[in-house]
């Protein structure tokens, strides 16, 4: 549930990348054993890792980024384009299974598998029921960020961010989703909820927020409250780590704090899976097993700083990183909390028309 | 030259509209006009009659011919200035009235995005000054400001290249004949320029209408555009089909100012002759 990059560079490129698939220029084309085509969220690995895989294995990597899941989509559906390797999200994933677009992984060849924590495999279990298509790559939470400097009070609950109080100062996630989630936990619902009715009430308390939000962003969240833009936000917990270093970097006096909401948040993960019509699934399957390598996931996290499910390599990880409860929360703080399930093409296109609805007020 | 010569002379260009625009715009119209399913139907395009995305059409409409005027006011006394200093192409004015087209469109809306926050430049300006800070960024009318700073030049060249072509002989007959600035402007330069002004609004009205990152950026996705409908239907909602749908909607308001150039191109011709 990648959100860092310039995602203004991506629309730009979104026309290019739509015209290629849609004339079929560019996948299909050369599938000798020698090269491994990975499509990954923008900026979501260390790209020094994939250099060294390409050293040890000689495999040529063909890398290419996309910015939101549902961008993701339609490029694989359409087959234009085609990728070995793919690092969706959770109810993505739950798709792509159900439309059956997905190769099981051959766990033999991925022997590094063993180095994730099985409480995450059974994370993964919510969309992926078997374990047979995904490993997963990173986790988190959703949750609150605010300006300690600007906020006095004690920031609980997803409802501070309807607190008067902070007009102007509010950053919400421009992704339905997750701005749904945040009603959706607010008023005691499902984040998996399709009831009309219980939408109806999501709709009518975002439109209610409306006024209060300063901007709905995606990846400029972090930029603006690294720069004192606004005082508080919804924001993934991978990128906590990364703005607060930026601060401190900048020397400005205010600190930034990350909190999990006590009505719960979404839990999300990404993991790697192998499309059906994957060219070279072995390359793919030693790309899984080579980011799990302790080391390695370790080195990745360090880069991304999105939380790693790998135990190994968090067994590497300073003290003070593990016992970060931000970022690795304990299974008490996430009482409350879901994974996103798929909702059908029909459940989607209800919060499409919703989120329409209130970024036309 | 002769005939076969010609024609291959065409090739290179030929491939290349097939390519990128007679198959693209071809794929636009088979999901337009299709369900997720592959079957026929109009849906997509008449969703354009549901409230949401009609008043995000309105809202752009509206939005684009504000812009639209503004450049307009600020474009025709700018170009008529150009024209009396009898500047030559490459003089000193032009050239700065061009350098920033060299730069990327969305750095520039960037910049502005930096300038205008409430931490930013010209607000920091403004508060060392001790004056009252400036709170347009997410609004529509920094929405405005960017289709008008961003669209400026595209008003100003063609009326400028236009005005350029009017023989002096023509104003100094004017006068000649008692008509004072005004009535010279009024009834001989404006209706001379009719052609250049006509590109410049359908150049700035067209991409106004259709943007999305402007309103992204400047507008903090708070203001919802057809632009934005469309964009989140093909990022977001992944329904090509609708998001396809919608863009033959936009494609209808290019036609029609595409027949509008062509009208009074013609009518410009015939004047000049």
């Amino acid at each position: 549930m990648k959100r860092r990059f310039l995602s203004i560079m991506t629309i730009a490129g979104l026309l290019s990348v739509t015209a290629l698939s849609g004339c079929g220029n560019k996948g299909g084309a050369t599938g000798n054993a020698g090269e491994l085509y990975v499509y990954n969220w923008g900026e979501y690995i260390d790209e020094s890792v994939i250099e060294d895989f390409q050293k040890e294995t000689g495999i040529k990597v063909v890398y290419d980024m996309f910015e939101t899941n549902e961008e993701m989509y339609p490029i694989l559906e359409a087959g234009g384009v085609v990728y070995d390797v793919v690092c969706p999200s959770d109810y993505m994933i739950e798709k792509m299974i159900q439309n059956n677009m997905l190769a099981e992984i051959d766990f033999n060849n991925v022997p590094n598998i063993k180095n994730i924590d099985p409480k995450y495999m059974e994370v993964a279990k919510s969309f992926d029921p078997e374990n047979k298509y995904a490993a997963p790559y990173t986790w988190g939470t959703v949750g609150i960020l605010y300006n300690t400097s600007m906020i006095d009070d004690e920031i609980t609950s997803w409802g501070d961010l309807w607190n008067p109080k902070y007009q102007g100062n509010i950053l919400m996630q421009d992704s339905v989703r997750d701005a749904f989630m945040v009603g959706e936990k607010l008023l005691g619902y499902s984040i998996n909820t399709t009831d009309k009715a219980e939408l109806e009430k999501v709709k009518e308390k975002l439109i209610e927020q409306k006024p209060l939000v300063q901007a709905y962003v995606v990846d400029q969240v972090r930029d603006k409250m690294i720069g004192g833009e606004a005082a508080i936000g919804v924001i993934y917990s991978g990128e906590m780590l990364y703005v607060q270093n930026e601060v401190a970097k900048s020397g400005e006096d205010f600190e930034l704090k990350y909190v999990i909401p006590k009505e719960g948040t979404n839990v999300w993960m990404d993991a790697w899976v192998i499309p059906k019509n994957a060219k070279n699934k072995e390359n793919a399957e030693k790309w899984i097993d080579f980011l799990n390598r302790p080391e390695i996931a370790k080195k990745n996290f360090e880069y991304i700083t999105y939380p790693t499910p790998n135990k190994a390599a968090y067994d590497l990880l300073d003290k003070e990183l593990q016992e970060n409860t931000a970022l690795f929360p304990t299974d008490d703080m996430l009482k409350n909390s879901e994974v996103f399930k798929y909702l059908g093409d029909e459940g989607d296109g209800i919060y499409n028309d919703l989120w329409k609805e209130v970024k036309g007020k | 030259m002769n005939k076969d010569l010609r024609k291959i002379l065409a090739f290179p260009y030929i491939i290349w509209m097939i390519g990128f625009t007679i198959i693209p715009l071809s794929l636009i119209f088979i999901y337009g006009l299709t369900t997720r399913d592959g079957s026929f139907t109009f849906a997509n395009v008449l969703s354009i009659f549901t409230r949401d995305h009609f008043k995000a059409l309105m809202l752009s409409i509206a939005l684009s011919i504000i812009s639209t005027i503004i450049c307009l006011i600020m474009a025709f006394p700018l170009a008529l200035t150009l024209k009396g200093k009898k500047l030559n192409k490459g003089s000193l004015i032009v050239f700065i009235f061009i350098l920033p087209m060299w730069m990327n469109f969305l750095l520039r809306t960037l910049a502005w995005l930096s300038l205008l926050e409430k931490n930013g430049i010209i607000n920091t300006v403004l508060k060392f000054m001790h004056l009252p800070g400036l709170n347009i960024i997410n609004t529509p009318a920094a929405i405005i400001l960017g289709m008008v700073y961003n669209y400026l030049p595209f008003m100003v060249l063609p009326i400028y290249n236009v005005l350029e072509k009017i023989d002096d002989n023509t104003i100094n007959a004017a006068r000649d004949l008692g008509a004072n600035t005004l009535q010279t402007i009024i009834k001989v330069i404006i209706p001379l320029s009719i052609p250049g002004i006509v590109s410049g609004i359908t150049m700035v009205f067209v991409p106004a209408l259709t943007t999305f990152v402007i309103s992204n950026i400047l507008g903090g996705s708070k203001v919802l555009l057809i632009g934005n409908v469309i964009e989140q239907e093909f990022t977001k909602g992944s329904n090509w089909n609708l998001g396809s749908g919608l863009s033959l909607i936009m494609m209808i308001f290019i036609l029609i100012s595409m027949a509008f150039i062509a009208k009074y191109d013609k009518d410009g011709e015939g004047m000049s002759v």
